[in-house]
């Protein structure tokens, strides 16, 4: 075997930032949403700073406005929704189907070059002045009222939103063309799946952003009338085709968390996953479902009582391949041969804190009580359950699974065991009392809140601080693995999956001889292969 | 892997591509030209109407759907479902307003 991997074939910076090998293009994801992440996590600390007293004492309310926008807007558009896709997804979706490269290797290099340029346009809004208008954009405050830089965040998002397109039409064609000798569709890994259902979201669902984001631009510049009622336009109609992306781009960052889950599920329970095809056509589903609830943002908007009521009909249809995911790693975890190795402490936080977001969602789907809760804290507490305690678990237990593969070093396995608990417990103490404060009432996107909120609220700000901490430690020691962590075999899992077949870190072509599949996706020791 | 790519690849001539381009000028100008006629109502209809004949246009030949395969047939047929579900569900709310006092 030689010694020759793709990190260590060429050291150059040209050998980086010209690369077309998507295994280093992963990396260069994974630095730039890195930083991404940091610096909208910078934003969240300094609104919980703020919230922690009920008066106004580290900041006033305009500056507040543009920290919470510019929270959303970072941690939503350039990080979450890039985050398992352009890292993981680049990296594993050819080594998972035993191809060499994806099919469009340029087009991948491009991608990354187009969420640079999006994410510095962006940052280049917030730094001269920030936005206001929450990370929603909702008119006519974004076209009439504010007085911020809200075309330049726009188009910021506009060009990434290309990246997003052009990353999920490189991952379809792959996955339909590049598949090894043998590999049938219900042969693919899960995480195929999820990828695949999530790049068909990122190509029908992108443009309609965009384009929602330029009409802005162009009534906010030129005074045509889309959306302002002054002249001529419909508020709502933006709402409806933001929310047409903004729903569905949820599961952009759910669907690959779930993939990873699932992987993460039957690898440590050493069990094939219970009902493999239900799995992986629930992602499809949720793919298909999730763009027909949008309205359910929309229940207190002015939108027709009739528009509501199918809304909240479908809202709860989509309920239900999300509960298949959750009772099928479930099951698959009945009578498994558990380890809780730190990989698996994050999937298992990821069931738990994903079916208390989901089914706070069906709270807000309900057209009674979302009267009640819209626009408080519960809202904010639910997405977060999804997006932070949903995606980002998945997100970092899959790059703690498949980090010996990436670099070819072991994290160290009890310092990474005790920063899932902290990131566990600092979540829920962050988030949990939020649900408490939207129901007894207090609303989100203010800066100040009665005396009796206060509790709360110092409780969810020291969460935050735990939370931030959960956070720096994989940071550092991931960082001390490259240098120090034990040197990774090819399997370390005894993982199933093409990817584990091949050195880690593997070589440039991913694999000296093309592998040929001859059997399902999962099959471990003592097992019946599932007759496929 | 280039060997997976279009293994039916369909040359088309220069001069396709030049037709349909001056046929979208022609479309292009033709929009402008009516603009200034007042057809009423209609005027929205027309305009339309030599919008969906480019986008045709440009569907068929400039991204070859006249010469594709069936899967990129079906992945078209999906984002023109797609487009439909957009436009259907945002309906149900705007023709609707004021059905139930709401
Ligand atoms: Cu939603």
């Amino acid at each position: 075997m030689s010694d020759t991997n793709y990190l260590n074939v060429d050291y150059g910076i040209r050998s980086w930032l010209l690369t077309v090998d998507h295994k280093r293009i992963a990396l260069l994801y994974l630095g730039s949403i890195t930083v991404m992440f940091f610096l909208g996590g910078v934003f969240a600390l300094m609104i919980r700073l703020e919230l922690l007293t009920p008066a106004a004492d580290v900041v006033q309310a305009d500056t507040y406005n543009k920290l919470f926008t510019m929270h959303g807007i970072i941690m939503v558009f350039f990080f979450l929704i890039p985050s398992i896709p352009a890292t993981l997804g680049n990296f594993l979706v050819p080594m998972m189907i035993g191809a060499r490269d994806l099919a469009f290797p340029r087009l991948n290099l491009a991608s990354w070059y187009i969420f640079l340029v999006g994410a510095l346009f962006t940052l280049w809004a917030v730094f001269t002045g920030g936005v206001d208008t929450g990370w929603t954009f909702y008119t006519p405050y974004s076209t009439v009222g504010a007085n911020t830089k809200v075309i330049p965040a726009a188009v910021g998002i506009f060009i990434n939103g290309f990246s997003s397109i052009l990353t999920g039409l490189n991952f379809i064609v792959t996955i339909h063309r590049m598949r090894a000798p043998g590999l049938t569709w219900f042969r693919l890994p899960l995480f195929i799946w999820a990828t695949y259902a999530t790049s068909v979201i990122f190509i029908l669902g992108t443009p309609v952003i965009a384009i929602t984001l330029a009409l802005v631009g162009v009534e906010r510049a030129f005074h045509i009338g889309i959306f302002d009622p002054a002249i001529g336009g419909d508020p709502i109609l933006f709402q409806h085709l933001f929310w047409f992306y903004s729903h569905p781009a949820v599961y952009i960052m759910i669907l690959p968390s779930m993939g990873v889950v699932s992987e993460l599920i039957t690898c440590f329970a050493r069990k094939s996953p219970f009902g493999y095809s239900f799995i992986a056509i629930s992602s499809l589903a949720i793919a298909f479902l999730g763009f027909l609830v949008w309205g359910h943002h929309m229940f207190v908007s002015g939108q027709s009582a009739y528009a509501s009521l199918i809304f909240s009909f479908l809202s709860f249809a989509v309920a239900i391949p999300s509960a298949v995911k959750v009772f099928n790693w479930t099951a698959t975890l009945y009578r498994g041969s558990i380890a809780f190795q730190a990989p698996m402490l994050y999937a298992l936080g990821f069931i738990g804190l994903f079916t208390i977001g989901g089914l706070t969602g069906l709270f807000l789907a309900s057209l009674g009580l979302d009267v009640h809760v819209h626009d408080t804290y519960f809202v904010v507490a639910h997405f977060h359950y999804i997006m932070v305690g949903g995606a980002l678990m998945g997100y970092l237990g899959g790059i703690h699974f498949w980090w010996p593969k990436i670099t070819g070093r072991m994290y160290p396995e009890t310092l990474s065991k005790i920063a899932a608990l902290v990131v566990f417990l600092g979540f829920n103490l962050t988030f949990f009392p939020q649900f408490i404060l939207g129901y007894l009432g207090m609303p989100r996107r203010y800066h100040v809140y009665p005396d009796e909120f206060q509790v709360l609220n110092v409780m969810s700000t020291a969460g935050a601080s735990v939370l931030g901490l959960g956070y720096l430690l994989p940071m550092g020691y991931l960082l001390w693995s490259l240098r120090y962590g034990a040197r990774a075999p090819a399997n370390p899992w005894q993982a199933t999956g093409l990817e584990w077949q091949t050195p880690s870190p593997p070589p440039t072509e991913n694999f000296v001889v093309t592998p040929i599949v001859t059997g399902p996706a999962y099959c471990y020791a003592g097992e019946e292969a599932e007759v496929v | 892997m280039t060997e997976h790519a279009a293994p039916h690849a369909h040359v088309v001539p220069l001069a396709v591509y030049f037709g349909v381009f001056i046929a979208l000028l022609v479309f292009t100008g033709a929009t402008t030209a009516i603009a200034f006629v007042d057809l009423g109502r209609f005027n929205v209809a027309v305009a339309l109407t030599i919008a969906v004949v480019k986008a045709s246009l440009v569907l068929l030949y400039f991204m070859h759907l006249r010469y594709t395969s069936r899967l990129t047939l079906v992945f078209v047929g999906i984002a023109f479902f797609w487009l439909g579900t957009m436009i259907g569900l945002t309906m149900s709310d705007i023709v609707s307003r004021g059905w139930f006092g709401a």
